[in-house]
């Protein structure tokens, strides 16, 4: 799905997701490793507070991974 | 009594001529004509070649329903129990006029047909899942092992022994996938192809993992500022209630939802329906798998542009390659549309 709408659309897809593996194999070009399979853009153990600034980082890392150029598939991890 | 079988060959091996031959309309002779001999010889008194239809590479490709119809007459004319076609070997339209009149005979007629190809050639990932394909060399070099190995795979079918992986009886896998009982369990043969993996040893997966394709990535978005950004997840959070019946695995479809009027998913409105993962956070927030909350706070803040008014989301687990990428080409050529610069994909 991340790589049609990228093709289709000719913008830039970045994915967040817990297995960067999968990732990888199914053709996403920006790539932003989650933080756990049930919930990869956040984290409620840190309370509601812990749990936005989780989500802010991750967000922010995206907005960077579409603003960046590359060549190849790339995984943002910080 | 012998069964009646029917080869299909192409003008070339039916010693028409070449390329200028290639534009050539389907016809039929009463009698074996090129390798359709050598079939004959290897099947001995099991079967008889009644009949060879011929057709041009190029008439096939360019007139392919038509030519399927009219082959497809010309071989139900002589009431066979089997279709040979080929070998095409790397050529790329005889694969395609190979795999297609094979397939359309074995739904039309009801009678089985195989091939052979060189596995590269483009006819195999057509036509594999509607035919037996016999892999063979990439030229007619290799004509004569791909006969006999065409013939023994048409015998054992006619004689009506059950087939077992594609593998073992000398065919491209068609991607059928029998129950049986194994004698030994799954951990144990999933720890013994571990080991043999672990000393280098080669092993026989059971499942293939599908190939993906790659493609070259997108330019990045230029100016945040004045760029709009859409949300899409496979993480399964739709609206409560699961109004588009969005299945929990296995997806088929994908829901459009208009997020245009909120900053929050809150449990009141939006749930997750998702098969694969324990759902407790994410119906507790399911802003943790699909971060509206966080967006709307950068949007007011005017990080970037403008968030999509759309959210587009389904259910990742079990889905289809085919299906997945149909999601994606389809909600792609929405947002092209719409102007959206870039995508922000959730996944579990």
């Amino acid at each position: 799905m991340v790589r049609e709408i990228e093709n289709a659309a000719g913008i830039p897809v970045v994915q967040i997701a817990t297995i960067v593996p999968i990732m990888l194999t199914v053709g996403a070009n920006r790539i932003i490793p989650g933080v756990a399979i049930p919930h990869p853009v956040g984290d409620p153990s840190r309370g509601r507070e812990g749990d936005r600034a989780v989500r802010r980082d991750i967000l922010e890392r995206a907005l960077r991974a579409i603003q960046t150029p590359i060549e190849e598939q790339t995984i943002f991890t910080a | 009594m012998s069964k009646r079988v029917v080869c299909y060959i192409n003008q070339f091996f039916a010693g028409i001529g070449g390329e200028e031959q290639a534009h050539i309309p389907p016809s039929s002779r009463s009698e074996t004509v090129g390798p359709a001999m050598q079939i004959q010889n290897i099947l001995g008194n099991e079967a008889e070649i009644v009949g060879t239809v011929i057709c041009g590479d190029s008439y096939y490709g360019e007139h392919l329903e038509s030519a399927r119809s009219a082959c497809t007459e010309l071989i139900a004319a002589f009431k066979p129990d089997l279709l040979i076609a080929g070998p095409a070997f790397n050529a790329g339209r005889y694969g395609v006029a190979c795999g297609d009149i094979c397939g359309a005979v074995s739904e039309t007629l009801g009678i089985p047909a195989l091939t052979g190809m060189y596995p590269e050639n483009p006819g195999v990932e057509l036509y594999r899942s509607k035919t037996y394909i016999v892999p063979t060399a990439d030229s007619a070099r290799g004509m004569k092992d791909a006969l006999s190995a065409i013939s023994l795979l048409a015998m054992k079918i006619l004689k009506g022994t059950e087939l077992g992986a594609a593998a073992d009886e000398g065919y491209i896998s068609r991607g059928i996938r029998k129950n049986f009982f194994h004698e030994t369990n799954g951990a144990r043969r999933a720890v013994d192809m571990l080991l043999k993996k672990i000393n280098g040893e080669s092993f026989v997966t059971e499942y293939e993992m599908p190939v993906f394709k790659r493609i070259t990535p997108a330019k990045p978005v230029k100016d945040l500022k004045r760029a709009t950004i859409a949300l899409v997840s496979s993480g399964g959070i739709v609206p409560r209630g699961n109004p588009d019946h969005i299945r929990v695995s296995s997806a088929e479809s994908y829901g459009v939802y208009d997020i245009s009027k909120l900053d929050d998913l809150t449990p009141e409105i939006f749930e997750s329906i998702h098969g694969g993962y324990d759902r407790v956070w994410a119906n507790e927030d399911p802003d943790t798998v699909l971060p509206l909350d966080v967006m709307r706070d950068m949007e007011k803040e005017g990080v970037f542009g403008k968030l999509y008014d759309y959210v587009f989301t389904t259910t990742g687990t079990g889905t289809a390659v085919a299906n997945a990428e149909r999601f994606g080409q389809e909600i792609g050529e929405r947002l092209k549309n719409d102007g959206v610069d870039a995508v922000i994909l959730t996944s579990t």
